[in-house]
């Protein structure tokens, strides 16, 4: 699956953009956040303040409750500012 | 209908448009965000969008706001990219036959937007840049038409 970080996200992580394959057991976007906090100390920095960071699933915005399962593009990005 | 861009907008030839050959319009409001200088602490306001997102969410957006009031036409334009204080950044669009509806589809439109349209802004002063932090305030102002404002939870 593609995964995309936005704003702070994107430069704590270092990152804009990356296709990952998470191990089998990580079925939400609260574990997958936790996988991916455990491969480095940017993403670790990245996703400190977890709870604050939402996500989207194929461009629509989801719960960190939410599986991951046949999803194709998984977005994480602060909360929103425009207007 | 929908528009997000870089460029500029007119808010006089956007409501012509949104009348043009029409005689059943009664009220129009239009609410426009620009930025602000903060007393000299902004020079200059760069706001990240997520392009495969943002049209789909402002749709879905304006989709609710159509839902709950009888509009006859709306409009938002959303601006992305660097941008300076007293440039534009958002217009929204409502006409309708009297102006409850119009005034309270403007500002629902605003206030949906400002919690769930993917972007952010950046701010850059001589003191530096930073992200614009969410205000709880905007979450507290969508949260009165009884929208959730997807936080983590």
């Amino acid at each position: 699956m593609r995964v995309l970080y936005f704003a702070w996200v994107k430069e704590k992580a270092g990152i804009a953009a990356e296709d990952i394959e998470p191990p089998e057991g990580v079925a939400t976007v609260a574990e997958l956040i936790v996988w991916l906090k455990s491969r480095g100390p940017e993403f670790a920095n990245a996703f400190e303040r977890a709870e604050i960071i939402r996500a989207a699933i194929d461009q629509s915005h989801v719960r960190h409750d939410a599986p991951i399962a046949g999803a194709r593009e998984i977005a994480f990005f602060p909360p929103v500012t425009g207007g | 209908m929908i528009r997000v861009q870089q460029e500029d907008f007119d808010i006089g030839a956007e409501i012509a448009r949104l009348k043009a050959g029409r005689t059943d319009i009664g009220a129009i409001v239009t609410f426009t965000g620009t930025v602000r200088d903060q007393g000299g602490a902004v020079t200059e306001m760069t706001l990240e969008h997520y392009p495969a997102m943002t049209e789909a969410e402002l749709s879905r957006i304006e989709a609710e706001a159509r839902a709950r009031w009888p509009l006859q036409a709306s409009l938002v334009v959303h601006r992305y990219g660097a941008l300076k204080p007293g440039d534009d950044i958002v217009l929204v669009a409502t006409a309708s036959e009297h102006r409850d509806a119009a005034f309270d589809a403007a500002r629902f439109l605003m206030d949906y937007l400002k919690t769930r349209a993917p972007f952010w802004k950046r701010e850059d002063g001589p003191h530096g840049a930073r992200w614009v932090e969410a205000e709880v305030r905007d979450s507290g102002a969508a949260s009165r038409w009884g929208l959730k404002t997807h936080a983590a939870e």
